[in-house]
This record gives C-alpha cells, structure tokens and sequence, in this order.
C-alpha cells in the first residue's frame, strides 16, 4: 500500500515542486523589479537625498496640560521660550561658526565648546547650546543666519507659575528627567532633555500632564536649513486638572502666613474639597523651570524651616488642647462624665508622686465638660482622661482618621502618631505608665497630627458627623473639554459617637468663640458665627521656663493651633491653622482662622448676592 | 551505520553556497558594526564569527544521523521547544517592550527560532502519513493548526509579532504543497472571506491603527515611516555600483535601527549598489533552488516534506525581510537568514541546512 502511494506520490510531489520553483522565480523577480526602481530609476534623488543626510526628523515638544483651581482661574501654564541649538553636521566650518556665535550672543567660544562636548550626539543630531534665551539674542542669530550655519533656534514651551509662591507644595515643581529615569520605563514617552514633574501635583499628575510629543518629516538643504515639510503629526497638549482650591483664598491664606513659620488647611466640610493648602516658609516653583542653580537649591535646603517640606501633610506637631475634643467625646461615650459631672480644677492635679498643672496657675473653679471644653481647663481632662483609658482614648481619636494617612492625592503623607498600650510595649518594651495617659488626654506626650488630620477632624465634626475624603483635584479633562476623571465628594465613614455627645461638644466650641469665658475670644466676628477650638502644644517642658518668661527664646516657644469651623448652623468651611512657635493657640493662631474665614465667607457671599 | 555513499553523494554545491551567504554576511556585517562609529558594535562581527563557528559543528551534527530518525523523535522536539518557549514568557529577559531570550550564562537564546524547526519536523511527520494525492480535508487539517496555533499564540504573547507570522506562512506554505483537498479549500476560503470582515469591524479603534499602520509604514512618519524612507535612501543612493566598502554614507544608516539586524541588506545595496544586491539575491536563489531539489531527489514523503518546509522557511525570511526595507512589506523584525546578527537565527539555519544535507546525501537509500 506504502509503496504504491509512494510512488504516485513521488511523481505528485515533483509537478508541485517545480509549481513551488516557480513562486519562488517569482517573487525575486518583483524583489529584482524593485531593486531596479530604487537604484536606477530613482537613484539619482536619492543619492542626492542621502549626500547631505537630508530627511530628518524634527520633534515637536507637547504643551503640558494646565493647572486651573476651582473657578476656573489658570494658575499654571506655559510660556513660549527659545532654545539655540546646533548640529555638527551643518555647522562647517565649525570654529569660524562658533566665532561669529560668540560674537552676536556674547558668550565665550570656550562655553560653546564644552556644551558641545558635554553632549555628544551623533553629528546629525540638534545639540542644545543655550536654553531660554531672550529676544535679543534670537534676534541676533536671525540677522545673521548666513553666518551661522547648522546654528538653529527651537521654539519650545517652559512652564509658569503664575502666581509666585503660591500653593508651591500644592502644585510642586519640575526638574530635569534622569538617565535613570528615562531607562525605568516610567517616562514611555520621554527623550533626555524634557522636564517632568518631582513634586505635589505636577508629579503625582505627571502621566496626564505630559501630553504626547509629535514631529515632522523634513527635507534640508546642505546647511541644515528646511527646505520642505513632508509630514506632520501634531503634538498633543497634556490634559488639563481643575484643583478644589480657591486662588483668592489661597493667597489669602499665604499673606495670612506672611513671615511666619506654619502651615493652613481649609476644607468645605461637606464635600471634602480643599479650598486652600499653604505651608510657610514658601518657595518659587519658577526657579525650577530650567533647572534650579546650585546656590539657589542650597538655600532652600540649608534653611532650617525648611522651606520645601509642606507642613500641612508633612510636619507632625502634638495636638495640645485642640484634641481634648476627643477626650470630652470620650469620656462621654464610655460614660465616664455626663452633663452633670463636674470638676473642680484648682490649678494643678496630683496624681502618684507628681504635680500635673493646669495653664491656668489660679485654676478654673467647678467645671462641667462644656465649661471646661470652652475654657480648656487641662486638670478636668487630666480626670477623664486617666478614667478613660488610654487605649480607648485611642480607639476615639483613630475613629476621626487620627494615626493613619488621610489619602489625599499627594506623596509623603505622614501618619502621625496616636498611642496605645500596646504599641508603647512593642516601642520601648516598657509598659503604659497610668500618668502618661494625663499628657496624652491634653493632647501633649506621644500624641503627633499633621494639619490636615486636623482639618478632616474639625470638618467631620461639622459635617454632623459624616466624614468625608480629602480631595484635592475637582476634574482632570482633555484639551476640548471631554472629562476623563471626575473626583465627586465621598463619604467614608461616620462618627461613632451619638448626636447627642456630638451636639454637646459643638455646643461647647461655639462657645469657645463667641462665649464670654472662651479662649478663642480673639476669633469672634460680627455677622459671622464660628465655632473653634485653640491649642497651645509644648515644644519644651514649660515648667523650666515658668520662672523667666522673658528668658523664653522665640524657638522654644509653643506652636499655636486653633481649628475652627463656620457659619455654625450650616458649616461651608473648616480650617485647620498652626503657627511654629505662635506662643498662644488664641492670639497666634486664632486671628488667621478668622481672618480666612471671614475672607472666604464675605467673597461667597458676594458671588451669591451676585449671581 | 558509515556508507561511503554518504560521501559519495554528500552535497558540496549547498555547502558552498551556504558558506557564500555566510562570508557575504560576515563583510557586511563588518561594515555595519564598525562605521557606526559606536563602540558596542565593534566585537559584533566577532561573535557572529564565533557563532558561525558554532552553527557549523550544530550542521555537522545534523547531518551525522539518518534523518529518518527525527520521525521518532520529533515530538520531544516539538515539545521540548514549546516548553523553552513557556519558559520564556515566564523566565525571559524583558527588553524593549517584549520577552524573547531566555539567558542561560553568557548566551541567550531565542526559542522563537528554534521552534520554527521543530513545527516543520512535526509538520513533515504528520503530512507524511496523512497527505494523499487527494488533498488532505478538513478534519486532517486539525492536526496542523494545532501544531501551528500552540507556538503562534506563544510568540504573540512575547509580543513578537514578526516570528508568529513566520510561523502561519511555514505552516500555510508546507500545507498548500501537500493540497488541500478541493472541497475542504473552498470551505476555508469561504470561511476567510467572511471572518476577516468581521473580525475587522470587531476590533477596536486603536486596533484598526496599529494594523493599518503596520501595513502601510508610511502613516507613521516618525517611527516605521521614517526608517523605511530612510533604508530607501540607502538602497537607493547605491546605485548600480554602490559606494564602496564601508564607505556607505553611515550617517544615513548610524540612525536606522537595527542596522545589524534588520536593515543589514540596505547596508549591503548601499555600499555595493545594484551589483552586489542582485549578486546576494542570486546566490540565495541558488540556495532556495538547491532546497527545491533536494526535495525533487527525495524519494520518500518525510524527506520531501520536511526539505520544503525548511525551504520555505528560507524563502519567506529572504522574501520578507528584503522586501520590508525596500518599503513593499510590513515593519516586522524578522532576520535575514546568515546575515542579520543573531546566535539563534544563525543556528536555526544551519540546522536546516544540516537537515538539508542530511537528506540530499541520504537520497540512494531506498526505504
């Protein structure tokens, strides 16, 4: 059987065979035909075409997407700029080209030359000799172009902050990418040379800011000159991000802050949105545009305020008195004091072998928990405080999002610190001392918030309860308006304490400010009914500086806090205010509250009579 | 085991046009490597040389045995080079957007290429058995596309696109010589010509782009499109005579990608114009009509099969990659057999060209 099909196969398999040779003739020839076409009949052009290198690629540089804040006004955007640059290739004779160079743009050949050689690139490819040069020097080169050959100027656009210094931390900065960078896979899209956001938004946005570069196809003659366009494919601007932030405010918030050493957080209690985030000492994001020089970066990082650190996420300062809302909570809901309880706070409690003071040397008289929370009696929540527990005081203030990141948009959140037995064990191997629990209950011993965590505490409270995310960027959409991200207010969780507790501790912030006895006093406006509440944290022990106040240096004075929140029946806006070194949580921290407040209420007001 | 025969009908003439192709791939490769004037280049030519090395003892060694052996052991190979290529998208080292080497010391390995001569060994067995005069039909045609699909779908995750094509046109190409049955063709083609259209209007925006792209380089002026235009030039400015060993004007191709690789025969039209090319063409002419023979001088199925299959493997690699840098194909990274830089393909070949040996010396033995 095998054979006999063998054999017909044989004969079978060989007609298909020479089929098969005869495809195979065929398809050379067409590659031959081919052949024939591009080396003789069209060799002439492009032997012409290949002699001076003359089809080149010329990348066009993508805009980046625009920074808007919440009412549409710009706050960051692009500015056209002029790069000079070279290519080897077309730049012959080379030093008498640089001659002439160094002769109209003023800058020695010995600078030219060692940009050359600091870039190398093959001979056909641009060298960047001098970046963001002004009109006068692009002028110059134009009028003498004929001169100048292989000399180009790029006209690429440069970022700009609009208003200097303001929202630096918000918004970031951008630096030069790295070769690291470039090979990680990251930047798809990035070539050597191009900028890309390293910090706040520019960076965590980068993806969506970038944009796409694009390029054309052109024909040059000999001196690099284009003589044709043959393609184009357009660069696509980066996409747009519309913040939460109101930029009246935001500057008010910076001028507020004018001088000091602090950081501000404000928040719409509802909705979560941001209304404005300043940290102090500020810097200017446009230093950084073109890369920022050496001295200018070693001021910044030799500074020790710290210029680049934003505070409101960053910085971890002890709460003092404005956490003693958690302790009143707390001891409410565990039960440990109701409306009746009172206390009578003589100036100082004692408690195993040591004296714990209260700031007011005289004391407070017979306080109830409202009494004391208006007129931040320390020896009232030393009680409660030891009553409660530590480790329950804990539970109440992670319920506020004490202790973790609030999860807003930006990097370097720092979490703070709410301690508990536990964790005091697995730190030092030492167990939970009952009078430690007296510090934490002021808001003073292990105890560590960040503005923020302030300001979504003091929002949820104003928000009845409902807490909401922290949101930062209101819309992220293309160039024409389609939306591609739309950060709608979420709720994460709700107050485990009753209405009840909750009303009382409101009611006894109200107090605080427009109360006679209130220590936030300083903060009472007219027309405008705020709630708040001051703290005054410790940086050193205050006891070895009670006796020569005057001796007190400014840095060993305590921060000043106060949190407050506005209208009181209708919450619109919730900060969070510190000021380094402030002294007095009333008068160094509680006329910014105000003042922002006011700022914001009265503009809301006017934009609502007006629309 | 030892026939003087063997010697008797060994084939010089392949050999002689196989070492041809390499010395030729050697010279332009030399050109290539070292007119960039980029460093990394210069020890290239070397390494082909050492693998050309290599390449020749694997080709010994293929034609020692009687190829009529493979038939027994051509599942463990078919096996054992998908396994590799498993082992790739699982192991291999992630370069430039996809995983193709598996790094094994100082050597890394593509079992991409391996895996074309093991789907053709397996492909010759199966057809062996199952062709007939006849055609084979639908149901017969199972088999096949299995054998094909598993590596196909294996290559296209690396991405590598190039080879997976490589892969259909073998495969397609051993088939269409053994015939298709005539009922059985009418309905594939049938069943082609309302699935394309479907498939097309099924795939997404984007999808469309890339393929049409991928057609048509030209709608991708800064990528594909300005390569292309570029290896155009070169081949072009060439001319009847070309401008000389290394002497092509390297700035023209010191920007082409791939220069060693891909776009090696445009270095070679470039230097030696219209000669040179039309002289490479020819000589890989003779070794296509050299396969082709060999299959005619076969006397059994398996041999005849498996010789077309390697054919055809030269013949779609030839056809394709100079067909691309002379802008009437595709930009699809495939080498050129002995000439483009590459371990993996250069033994690839000479496996296939051992193969080839091996049944053209073996054609006086009568099963």
């Amino acid at each position: 059987m095998n054979t006999i099909l063998k054999s017909v196969d044989s004969n079978w398999y060989r007609s298909r065979l020479t089929g098969m040779l005869f495809c195979i003739i065929a398809a050379f020839l067409v590659l031959l035909a081919r052949l024939f076409y591009l080396q003789i009949i069209k060799g002439n052009e492009y032997r012409r075409l290949s002699e001076s290198n003359c089809i080149r690629i010329q990348y066009i540089k993508p805009q980046r997407g625009l920074i808007f804040d919440r009412n549409g006004t710009l706050l960051v955007d692009n500015r056209p700029s002029f790069d000079v640059n070279i290519i080897l290739k077309d730049a012959k004779p080379l030093h008498s080209t640089l001659d002439a160079l160094s002769r109209y743009i003023h800058v020695p050949v010995q600078e030219l030359l060692d940009r050359i050689n600091q870039r190398s690139a093959p001979a056909f490819k641009s060298i960047l000799l001098m970046e963001d040069v002004g009109r006068d020097v692009t002028s110059a080169i134009k009028a003498h172009q004929y001169e100048l050959p292989g000399v180009g100027i790029d006209v690429v656009p440069r970022r700009q902050y609009i208003y200097k210094k303001s929202a630096a931390h918000l918004l970031g900065y951008l630096g030069e990418i790295n070769a690291d960078e470039l090979r990680s896979g990251n930047y798809p899209e990035a070539r050597s040379g191009d900028y890309v956001g390293r910090f706040g938004i520019e960076k965590i946005y980068e993806p969506y800011l970038r944009g796409r570069g694009g390029g054309r196809q052109v024909e040059v003659d000999a001196a690099g000159k284009v003589v044709r366009v043959l393609k184009t494919v357009d660069a696509r601007q980066g996409h747009e991000i519309q913040l939460t932030i109101d930029s009246p405010l935001q500057r008010k918030t910076e001028e507020l802050l004018e001088g000091k050493v602090g950081a501000i957080v404000a928040m719409d209690p509802e909705t979560g949105y941001v209304l404005a985030m300043a940290s102090s000492p500020s810097f200017d994001q446009n230093e950084f545009v073109n890369g920022i020089s050496r001295d200018k970066w070693r001021v910044l990082i030799d500074n020790p305020d710290k210029p680049l650190q934003n505070k409101a996420i960053q910085a971890l300062y002890p709460p003092a008195s404005t956490y003693k809302i958690i302790t009143a909570l707390a001891g409410l809901e565990e039960g440990v004091v109701n409306d009746q309880t009172t206390v009578f706070c003589p100036g100082a409690y004692r408690f195993g072998d040591r004296t714990f003071r209260c700031w007011k040397r005289q004391g407070h008289g017979k306080m109830n928990v409202e009494d004391a929370l208006t007129q931040s009696c320390d020896v009232f929540f030393y009680q409660v405080g030891r009553l409660v527990g530590v480790d329950k005081l804990a539970d109440c203030a992670t319920a506020f999002g004490l202790g973790s990141k609030t999860g807003i948009e930006l990097g370097h959140e720092e979490r703070g610190l709410i301690p508990t037995s536990q964790w005091k064990k697995r730190r030092t191997g030492v167990a939970w001392q009952a009078g430690e629990t007296l510090s934490v209950a002021i808001g003073q011993g292990y105890n560590l918030v960040t503005p923020i965590q302030m300001a979504v505490l003091t929002s949820a409270l104003a928000n009845d309860g409902i807490r909401v995310k922290p949101l930062i960027v209101k819309q992220i959409r293309t160039v024409d308006g389609t939306v591609l991200i739309e950060n709608q207010p979420q709720a994460i969780g709700r107050l485990p304490f009753s209405k009840k507790n909750l009303d009382r501790v409101r009611k006894a912030l109200w107090k605080v400010v427009q109360g006679e006895r209130g220590t936030g006093k300083i903060a009472r406006i007219k027309d405008i009914d705020i709630s708040g509440k001051t703290g005054t944290a410790q940086v050193i022990s205050r006891k070895r500086n009670e006796d020569n106040p005057e001796e007190m240096l400014s840095k060993h004075l305590p921060h000043a806090w106060f949190v407050a929140y506005a209208p009181s029946g209708n919450p619109q806006i919730a900060v969070a205010v510190i000021v380094e070194h402030g002294e007095h949580g009333s008068s160094g921290a509680g006329p910014i509250a105000r003042d922002l407040i006011q700022s914001y209420l009265a503009g809301k007001n006017k934009t609502d009579a007006e629309g | 085991m030892f026939d003087r025969r063997l010697i008797q009908y060994f084939d010089w003439g392949l050999l002689f046009v196989t070492a041809l192709i390499g010395l030729i791939g050697l010279v332009t490769l030399y050109s290539a490597a070292t007119a960039g004037g980029q460093a990394v280049l210069k020890t290239m030519y070397l390494k082909q040389l050492v693998w050309y090395g290599i390449g020749f003892f694997v080709m010994i060694f293929c034609f020692i045995f009687n190829y009529k052996h493979l038939d027994q052991w051509a599942n463990v190979i078919y096996l054992s080079c998908n396994g590799l290529l498993v082992m790739v998208l699982l192991f291999g080292k992630f370069v430039a957007g996809s995983r193709r080497w598996l790094v094994l010391g100082p050597i890394s390995v593509q079992p991409s290429e391996l895996i074309k001569i093991a789907m053709i060994i397996a492909l010759a067995r199966y057809y062996s058995k199952a062709a007939g005069s006849a055609g084979v039909t639908l149901r017969e045609l199972v088999v096949p596309c299995l054998l094909t699909a598993v590596p196909f779908l294996l290559i296209v995750k690396q991405p590598d696109l190039g080879t997976a094509l490589m892969l259909v046109l073998i495969g397609g190409s051993i088939t269409l010589f053994v015939k298709i049955e005539r009922r059985s063709l009418a309905c594939l083609s049938g069943a082609g010509i309302v699935l394309i259209p479907s498939v097309w209007f099924l795939l997404k925006g984007y999808q469309k782009q890339r393929i049409l792209t991928f057609l048509n380089p030209d709608r991708d002026p800064l990528g594909a499109g300005y390569h292309i235009i570029q290896s155009k030039i070169a081949i072009g400015s060439g001319m009847i005579f070309g401008k000389g060993f290394l002497k092509g004007t390297q700035n023209v191709l010191s920007f082409l990608p791939e220069q060693h690789t891909d776009f090696i025969f445009s270095v070679l039209a470039e230097e030696w114009g219209l000669a040179g090319a039309v002289t490479l063409l020819f000589v890989f002419f003779l070794l296509l009509a050299r396969g082709t023979s060999i299959a005619y001088k076969c006397r059994d199925p398996f041999g005849t099969i498996l010789s077309v299959g390697i054919t055809a493997m030269m013949f779609w690699q030839v056809l394709i990659n100079i067909g691309m840098v002379m802008g009437l194909m595709p930009v699809v990274g495939i080498p050129l057999p002995f000439i483009s830089y590459g371990g993996s393909s250069i033994i690839t070949m000479m496996i296939g060209t051992g193969l080839l040996m091996n049944i053209s010396m073996r054609r006086f033995m009568i099963e």
